[in-house]
């Protein structure tokens, strides 16, 4: 055995890799060899830690320091002094990880993870993702074996039942009643079922899908084996959008080693059941995170929807049974098998049990990833844990459910989020992305952003969707443009309820849900848009207009210079004047004025 | 891998490296490494506790460094922390005595009273 004495963590998470992570990986390298350190401390390359706001993220044990945003040129301050002279390097620690007294608080002490509950994300910035060993020693494929040995698939199912896990891809259904639907239809070598990982992350913001693959992908592997062993599956497929490039080769690391082990293939733990997974590749379209568009593109065909039932339980992936669950459900399901249905169920909710995985993101001061339990409030996740909103702004709203979901105001903050609480609050929980507003949002142009995402990713098979929601967009566009007229919003709220009753598959009929929630929270936004031709928040250029108070205006000139359509005139020392005529609305004389006699209207 | 005893002997194999990183009240082994101790010899003492304690699988028990402890003159200085108990600080500590603190101390927690500090200049 070898034994360091020091462990570096360096967080190779999307977030962190983009701001440079890669790099202080190599830097590391390079001075602890230089330094003769390399037998004496370990550099683990992990998953993320979810505090992407601060990173990259650098963490050393067995002082648990917490370095946030290392530049390259910090490496060797931290090699020099805190791994040879063991003195932490108190001006790179993340700020909210001293304490008063100036000591260093423990990782889980922090504000942003003291309230958080790590079930799905347990191992995401603890192991190195590329190393099965690891998992293991965390207590890996414990509980494949565990199932395999000593679980019939009956047991399996009504553990997965009991323990009330529900679909966290955003439907919310429970998951064991799927896997007995799947596992009810005829088992045996000659029925071929499947079991799919639904890893096509599409929702604007939402990234917790993507998190677990790359921080802890043999959990999603060792769960599907379980799921397959459940219904009678030998097949799984994961379909993961290729923008996902880093867990996409973390996944085929290890579905590589848990094929070495035999934890994948032929006669699992000596037992008659065999299992195996492919990775299939999305290409980037939304409407793919859909089950039946999944399954079409993984067939090959173009990734479109069709109409259900039968459900995939009965008739799937190729016409055969099959089982689809997203990243996140099956993150929970190994400590399920391990610790009890009742563990489980004893977090959350009445009826939604269990842990729930966000992206915050937005107006927040800690962009990131957080774990709370079921029923934690939005005020909670939002203020304690996010750290509420930069610049000392106001909260106006939290978007939840991306593009499907809807947003809630400041009188909801206290709503214990749970599914059932998040769908009478006319929202929906959706895979977890949240999207924080502060009052320089407009919420007509919010609802706008969503709607032409949807009407972007419509894949144009049904009606509906293909041309209902382009006719919202359109009147969504009008409003704001200045041209808005009385009886739209009747009109929106009209196409709204139909394309929900009518659309085909769930991208069509949850697409109208931002801006029905955007009337029902701020309709008096819209009135202002529609009625005083005004945006209250300031963003429609269309309906802005940039003002010079000539009592304020020394007649310097710098604002007539830097307007790229010359729409400023003046003579030096006099007030300026703006012709609205010409005027684009950028703002970059407001931006120049020394004065502030610039104003937005 | 054909049952729980080979993923168990996987995991032991494991654990031992991923330790550092799990919660665990252990015994503390602190080495003084600031430029005083370093000048005075403080890393092959470093290396020599790591070595002891490989060799013994002591699980429970953290090698760690930390900074200047104050009194350059007695470095290396060794601090050792064993569950629940008061900190025992070792002086003057030199590879060839790191065997004994170990076996001593560490493991049958007794310290080694003539190397702990006050002790030394008696013996």
């Amino acid at each position: 055995m070898e034994l360091f004495r020091s462990h570096i963590l360096v967080c190779g998470g999307t977030g962190c890799t983009s701001s440079g992570s890669t790099q202080l990986l190599e830097r590391f390298e390079k001075l602890l060899e230089q330094n003769k350190l390399t037998k004496e401390i370990k550099l683990v390359h992990t998953g993320c830690f979810g505090l992407c706001e601060a990173g990259p993220v650098v963490i050393v044990y067995p002082e648990g320091a917490f370095y946030s945003r290392v530049a390259l040129e910090d490496v060797d301050e931290i090699v020099s002094e805190h791994l040879v002279k063991g003195r932490i390097v108190s001006r790179l620690l993340y700020h909210g990880s001293v304490s008063e007294d100036n000591t260093v608080k423990a990782l889980d002490d922090i504000d942003f993870y003291q309230k958080q509950k790590r079930v799905a994300l347990r191992n995401c910035g603890v192991i190195d993702p590329e190393n099965i060993d690891e998992y293991i020693a965390f207590d890996g494929y414990k509980a494949l074996c565990k199932a395999l040995t000593e679980m019939t698939p009956e047991n399996v199912i009504d553990t997965i039942k009991k323990s009330g896990l529900r679909g966290r891809g955003g439907g919310g259904f429970p998951t064991g009643l799927k896997w007995e639907f799947s596992a009810k239809q005829p088992r045996g070598p000659e029925y071929q079922k499947y079991v799919c990982c639904n890893a096509d992350e599409g929702d604007p913001g939402a990234f917790m899908d993507r998190s677990v693959l790359e921080g802890d992908p043999h959990a999603v592997l060792e769960a599907m084996a379980i799921a397959g062993y459940a219904i009678g599956a030998s097949q799984g497929y994961i379909y993961v959008r290729a923008e996902y490039p880093i867990a996409v080769r973390r996944l085929e690391i290890a579905i590589r080693q848990a094929r070495e082990y035999g934890l994948l293939g032929e006669h699992i733990f000596g037992t008659d059941f065999s299992f195996d997974i492919g990775v299939r590749l999305g290409a980037g379209a939304f409407v793919c995170g859909e089950e039946t568009a999944l399954m079409n593109s993984i067939q090959g065909h173009r990734g479109e929807p069709w109409p259900r039932p039968p459900f995939p339980a009965v008739r799937g992936l190729f016409g055969k049974p099959t089982v689809l669950n997203n990243v996140e459900t099956y993150a929970n399901v190994c400590q399920i098998i391990l610790n009890g249905a009742d563990w489980f169920a004893a977090m959350g909710t009445e009826k939604s049990k269990g842990t729930k995985v966000f992206a915050l993101g937005g107006k927040i001061n800690n962009t990131g990833l957080v774990e709370v339990p079921m029923g934690t409030t939005l005020r909670e996740i939002i203020y304690d844990i996010g750290g509420g909103i930069p610049g000392g702004k106001a909260f106006k709203a939290v978007q939840t459910g991306g593009p499907s979901g809807g947003c809630l105001p400041t009188h909801m903050l206290d709503t214990p989020v749970d599914y059932d609480n998040l769908i009478a609050a006319g929202s929906m929980m959706g895979s977890g992305g949240m999207i924080v507003m502060d009052e320089d949002n407009c919420m007509v142009d919010i609802a706008r952003f969503f709607l032409d995402f949807t009407v972007d990713e419509s894949c144009g098979k049904c009606t509906p969707c293909r041309i209902g929601t382009r006719r919202m967009l359109e009147i969504l566009n009008r409003i704001c443009d200045g041209k808005g007229e009385d009886g739209d919003l009747e009109r929106l709220e009209n196409l709204a309820s139909n394309i929900k009753a009518t659309a085909l598959c769930g991208l069509g009929q949850t697409a109208p849900n931002p801006v029905l929630s955007t009337i029902k929270q701020f309709r008096n936004e819209y009135e202002a848009h529609i009625y005083e031709k005004r945006c209250p928040a300031g963003i429609c250029k269309k309906l802005l207009s940039y003002l010079i108070d000539p009592a304020k205006c020394k007649g310097c000139t710098l604002c007539a210079r830097v307007c790229p359509t010359g729409a400023i005139s003046g003579k030096v020392k006099e007030a300026h004047l703006i012709d609205q005529k010409k005027c684009i609305k950028c703002g970059a004389c407001m931006e120049k004025c020394k004065f502030g006699a610039i104003s937005k209207k | 891998m054909k049952s729980l005893a080979d993923l168990e002997a996987i995991r032991q194999r494991t654990l031992d490296k991923v330790n550092l990183r799990r919660e665990h009240e252990g015994t503390r082994v602190v080495v003084g490494m600031a430029t005083c101790g370093i000048a005075a010899g403080a890393r092959p003492v470093l290396l020599a506790f790591m070595e002891e304690v490989n060799k013994r699988k002591l699980l429970n028990v953290t090698v760690a460094q930390t900074g200047c402890i104050g009194m350059c003159r007695l470095e290396p200085m060794v601090e050792i922390t064993l569950p629940g108990e008061e900190k025992v600080t070792y002086v003057r500590v030199t590879p060839e005595k790191v065997a004994r603190i170990v076996e001593e101390h560490v493991v049958n927690g007794r310290p080694v009273l003539e190397y702990v500090i006050g002790a030394e200049g008696k013996a």
